[in-house]
C-alpha cells in the first residue's frame, strides 16, 4: 500500500506538466499525419541508383549488440557491423579468429547491449578514423576501424556495473570515458543489498586511445559515490580538459528505483577535471588496486584476435584529490548532458523536470575559484545552483532526454513523453520550433552535432516505439527513425525508416572523410596467419594428435584441396581457409554439413578457421556460400570421415 | 658536334624510356568491371599482378591458358635488344655517316614490325588455344584481343592500345630519321 502512495505525487506531477506544457487541441492532435509534407521531400532524400549518400550514419543496434551503417539522406542500410553479439552471417564469434573478441573476465559472452556510437575526433572534429561503442551489460568498449568497418578492439571495464555513460570522447580522442550506470560494491563482494548506501561505488573510467594505432588502455578510474552515472560528454574548446557526467539516484535507493531514485528535486552533473587527474597520476597520488578485465585486439595482418588479461587498475579517490570533481545541482534525474559547440554551455536534460537547466562553464570556474559551495557529498564540493546556471529553457516539453547542436547556435532537444523534437536558441533560451516524432524519441543525432564543428543539415530522431509507422509485422517491429531537414527556420520531416534492434544513439560523418580510406581487400602478401596457405602448392592436411589441420584455399571457382580423407570420428578438424582472391568484393564462404558452427565468410586475402567435430562416419559435402562466380554452384567438395578408433591415412587432392 | 650526331645520341638514349612506361595496354570491360581490368605490357614485365590474376581467373572459364610472364621469353630477351639498339645507335653517331643512320633506322623499324607481329602471335595463341576441359565452350568463339582498337569477346569488351612506352620506341625513329636527313 505504501508503494502506491508513493506513485501519487509523480502522477500528479506528470499531469500538471501535461496541463501546462502539452500540445493544445483535442484528439485530432494525435491523428497520423497524411501526405501534408512539403511536396519535394522525396526529391531531397532520393539518391539516384549508383549515386552515393552524403553522410555515413552509424546507428547503434541497442539490444542487438551491433552497429548499423546507413546512408543519409536516403536511409539505406549499408552494412551491419557485428560488435558485441555473435553474427553467424560473418562468422563473428564463430570462427577461431574472432572468438577471442568476445572474451571477458566472465568467459565468452555472445551478446551485449550497444548504446552509444562515438566517432573519433581531432581538434573537436570527427576525423573518420574509428568509431567507438559501449557494451552496456558486461561493461565494455569496442573500437571499430573505419577502414575495414570491422570491430578491431574490445576492452572490458572493471569495477563497473552497467557501462552506459560511455564511450564519449575528448576533443582529440585523448580518452573515451566510461561511467557506470549501476553502482556496485567496491571492492566487489558478497554483502547485503540493503547496505547499498555508502558501500556501493560508481567508477568513472578514462580509457586512453593511442593517437597512432587507436590502441585502448585503462588510464585511470575515479571512484565516485554510489549514484547512477547516466550519460556524459567531455568539454570542448574552453572546457577541453573537463568531462560532465549526469547522475540519478543520488538518493542511493536500492529497490523500486522508479520511485526511490526520483525523490530529489535536483540530482547532480559531476564535472571532472581530467587534466587535474593526469597531474595526480603523475604525482603518484593514486591507488593501484586489483581488477579483473580483458583487452581483446584484432591483428589485421594475421586476421586473428587475441585476448589479454589485466589484473590491476589505477584509482583516484575524489576525497584525496581536491579539485578533481565538483557537483553541479541539476533538476531532476538529468539524462543526457550535452556541451554546445563553443564549450561554454552544459545542457542538463532533466528528464523529470518541467524546465531545462543550462549551466555555464565560465560561471562554474568562477564558482570553483570563489568556493561558492552548497555543502558537499562524500567529500565532493556541491556548487551553488544559482551560481553555475546560465539559463533555463522554460516549459519546452515533457521528458527531455538529449540535445544536439547545429553550427548556427541552435540546440535541438528530444522529449520522450511528449514525443517531439524542440529547437531552441542557445543563449536566449527561446523556443523556435517543435516537430512531432513517431513515437517517443530517445536520442537524436545531427552529423557532428556533439562536436565542435557540427556538419548540420539533417537531424535523425531515434524512436522507442513504432506502432503504426510501417506494415505491421506481428508484436515486434523494428524501431523507427525519422530524418528531418534542419537547414531552414522550421524543421521538416523528410523520411521515416526502420532500423535494426534499438537505434539507441547514432553518429554521422560526411562521406568524404571515410570513403577514400575504405579498404577493398587484404593483401595476400601481408597475411601472417599461422595457418595460411598463400597458393595451392601450400595446401595440405596435418595431424597433431586428435587435431587435424586443413590448409585450404579458395579461388573462383574451387577449393584446394576439395577431396579430403583421413579424418575420423573423435577428431577435431580445423578448416583453415585462405581466400586467394585479390579483387574487391570477392569473398568466398565455407559451409560443412552438420557443423555445429556457422559458415565462414572469408574476405580476399584473409584466412579464417572453422572448427568442426565430425560426429558420424561417412562422406560429407562442403560448399561455398557466397555466390562468387558463374561456377559458384560447382564450388564444392567432400570430406570423408572414418570410424572412431580407425587409423586412416591423411589424403588430400584436387583434380586427381 | 653536328646536329645529326646529337640527334642520333638523343634518340639512342630516349630508347631507355621504354623501361619507364608500359608499351601496350589491354583492358577488359564487363558489367562487373565498369572501370575495366587493365593489363600493362612492358618491355620486360606485365603489370599489375592483381589485374592479371583476375584476368586469368576469368579466362580459365573459357579454357584460355594462364598468362604467366615467366613463360613469355620475349620479356627476358627484349631488354637486351633495347640495350643493343642503343649501343648500335651510339656507334652510328660515332661513325656519323648517312648510310649508317639509315641502316639503324631500318633495323629499328623492322624490329618494331617484328615486335608487333610477335604480339599478334601471342594474342592469337591465347585466343585460340583453348582447353578441351573448359567449363564454358562457345562453338566458333575465339578470344583473341584486338591488335589495336576495341572488340567484343563474349560478355567482355576488350580494348588494346599503345601506351606511353611505345612513344620511346617511336621517338628514336624520328631522331634517327632527322639524323639521316640533316647529315650531308
Amino acid at each position: 500500500m505504501k508503494k502506491h502512495n508513493l506513485f501519487l505525487p509523480v502522477i500528479a506531477a506528470l499531469m500538471l506538466m501535461v496541463s501546462c506544457g502539452g500540445p493544445q487541441g483535442g484528439a485530432e492532435t494525435f491523428k497520423k499525419p497524411g501526405g501534408a509534407l512539403s511536396s519535394n521531400a522525396a526529391e531531397r532524400v532520393y539518391v539516384a541508383p549508383g549515386e552515393y549518400d552524403e553522410f555515413y550514419a552509424f546507428l547503434s543496434g541497442g539490444f542487438s549488440g551491433q552497429l548499423a551503417v546507413y546512408g543519409l539522406p536516403s536511409g539505406r542500410l549499408l552494412k551491419v557491423i557485428p560488435v558485441f553479439s555473435v553474427d553467424a552471417e560473418k562468422a563473428y564469434g564463430f570462427n577461431e579468429e574472432t572468438k577471442p573478441m568476445l572474451e571477458t573476465s566472465f568467459g565468452f559472452v555472445p551478446w551485449d547491449d550497444s548504446h552509444h556510437p562515438e566517432l573519433s575526433q581531432t581538434d573537436g572534429t570527427t576525423d573518420g578514423r574509428w568509431i567507438f561503442i559501449n557494451g552496456n551489460n558486461t561493461p565494455r568498449i569496442a573500437r571499430i576501424s573505419l577502414e575495414t568497418f570491422e570491430t578491431v578492439e574490445i576492452i572490458e571495464i572493471p569495477n563497473s556495473g552497467g557501462n552506459h555513460s560511455s564511450p564519449f570522447t575528448t576533443e582529440n580522442t585523448e580518452y573515451v570515458v566510461a561511467g557506470t550506470r549501476f553502482a556496485v560494491p567496491n571492492p566487489q563482494r558478497d554483502m547485503p543489498i540493503n547496505e547499498y548506501k555508502g558501500n556501493f561505488k560508481g567508477a568513472l573510467t578514462y580509457i586512453s586511445v593511442d593517437p597512432e594505432d587507436g590502441d585502448m588502455e585503462i588510464a585511470f578510474q575515479i571512484l565516485m559515490p554510489g549514484f547512477d552515472y547516466d550519460l556524459s560528454h567531455s568539454g570542448k574548446g574552453k572546457s577541453h580538459g573537463w568531462t560532465f557526467f549526469t547522475t540519478y539516484n543520488t538518493e542511493e535507493a536500492h529497490t523500486l528505483m522508479e520511485i526511490g531514485a526520483s525523490q530529489r528535486d535536483k540530482d547532480f552533473i559531476a564535472a571532472v577535471n581530467w587534466k587535474k587527474a593526469e597531474e595526480y597520476l603523475a604525482a603518484g597520488n593514486f591507488k593501484e588496486v586489483p581488477a579483473n578485465y580483458v583487452n581483446n585486439e584484432l591483428d589485421e595482418d594475421s586476421h586473428t584476435a587475441t585476448s589479454t588479461k589485466h589484473t590491476t587498475v589505477k584509482v583516484l579517490i575524489p576525497e584525496d584529490c581536491p579539485g578533481l570533481v565538483y557537483f553541479l545541482p541539476t533538476p531532476k534525474s538529468p539524462h543526457g548532458v550535452d556541451v554546445d559547440p563553443t564549450g561554454e554551455y552544459i545542457v542538463g536534460n532533466g528528464k523529470l523536470s518541467a524546465d531545462m537547466s543550462v549551466h555555464s562553464f565560465t560561471k562554474m570556474l568562477n564558482a570553483i575559484e570563489n568556493e561558492l559551495y552548497d555543502g558537499e557529498a562524500y567529500g565532493i564540493p556541491i556548487l551553488k545552483y544559482d551560481e553555475v546556471l546560465a539559463g533555463i529553457v522554460t516549459e519546452p516539453g515533457l521528458g527531455p532526454l538529449h540535445t544536439e547542436f547545429d553550427a548556427f547556435g541552435n540546440a535541438y532537444t528530444t522529449f520522450f513523453i511528449s514525443s517531439e523534437v524542440v529547437k531552441w536558441k542557445v543563449g536566449t533560451w527561446e523556443i523556435l520550433d517543435r516537430v512531432p516524432t513517431y513515437y517517443s524519441v530517445g536520442h537524436l543525432m545531427i552529423p557532428g552535432g556533439d562536436s565542435k564543428h557540427p556538419d548540420g543539415k539533417y537531424l535523425v530522431a531515434m524512436n522507442k516505439i513504432t506502432k503504426d509507422r510501417y506494415l505491421p509485422t506481428g508484436p515486434e517491429m523494428n524501431h523507427s527513425a525519422q530524418l528531418y531537414d534542419i537547414t531552414g527556420d522550421k524543421m521538416e520531416l523528410l523520411l521515416d525508416f526502420p532500423t535494426i534492434g534499438e537505434p539507441h544513439y547514432a553518429q554521422a560523418i560526411p562521406a568524404d572523410r571515410v570513403m577514400q580510406h575504405s579498404k577493398k581487400f587484404y593483401k595476400l602478401d601481408e597475411n601472417t596467419h599461422p595457418y595460411k596457405a598463400l597458393n595451392e602448392n601450400e595446401t595440405r592436411m596435418e595431424r597433431d594428435g586428435n587435431d587435424v589441420h586443413i590448409y585450404m584455399t579458395t579461388i573462383r571457382s574451387h577449393f584446394a584441396p576439395d577431396n579430403l580423407q583421413g579424418v575420423k570420428v573423435g577428431d577435431v578438424v580445423y578448416f583453415h581457409v585462405t581466400n586467394l582472391e585479390q579483387d574487391w568484393d570477392v569473398p568466398h564462404g565455407l559451409a560443412v554439413m552438420g557443423a555445429r558452427n556457422s559458415e565462414l565468410l572469408i574476405m580476399p586475402g584473409q584466412t579464417e578457421t572453422m572448427k568442426w567435430i565430425p560426429q558420424r562416419e561417412g562422406v560429407y559435402p562442403f560448399y561455398c556460400t557466397d555466390f562468387c562466380s558463374a561456377l559458384h554452384q560447382e564450388m564444392q567438395g567432400y570430406i570423408r570421415v572414418a570410424p572412431k578408433g580407425s587409423n586412416p591415412e591423411l589424403k588430400w587432392s584436387l583434380n586427381e | 658536334m653536328t646536329k645529326s650526331r646529337i640527334s642520333m645520341i638523343l634518340g639512342s638514349i630516349l630508347l631507355f624510356g621504354v623501361f619507364l612506361f608500359p608499351i601496350w595496354r589491354i583492358t577488359l570491360y564487363a558489367p562487373q568491371y565498369p572501370s575495366g581490368l587493365s593489363m600493362d605490357i612492358w618491355v620486360n614485365k606485365i603489370t599489375d599482378e592483381n589485374a592479371m590474376k583476375n584476368i586469368n581467373i576469368l579466362n580459365h572459364y573459357v579454357g584460355m591458358k594462364m598468362i604467366e610472364p615467366d613463360s613469355i621469353p620475349e620479356l627476358t630477351y627484349f631488354p637486351y635488344i633495347i640495350f643493343a639498339l642503343a649501343a648500335l645507335g651510339i656507334i652510328a653517331a660515332f661513325i656519323d655517316r648517312k648510310k649508317v643512320y639509315l641502316s639503324w633506322l631500318a633495323i629499328i623499324v623492322v624490329l618494331g614490325i617484328l615486335g608487333i607481329y610477335d604480339f599478334y602471335l601471342w594474342e592469337y595463341d591465347y585466343g585460340h588455344d583453348l582447353s578441351d576441359m573448359a567449363p564454358i565452350k562457345v562453338p566458333g568463339q575465339a578470344y583473341q584481343p584486338p591488335l589495336i582498337g576495341g572488340k567484343w569477346l563474349l560478355n567482355f569488351y576488350a580494348t588494346s592500345y599503345p601506351n606511353l612506352g611505345a612513344m620511346f620506341f617511336a621517338l628514336p625513329m624520328l631522331f634517327a630519321g632527322f639524323a639521316f636527313w640533316t647529315k650531308k
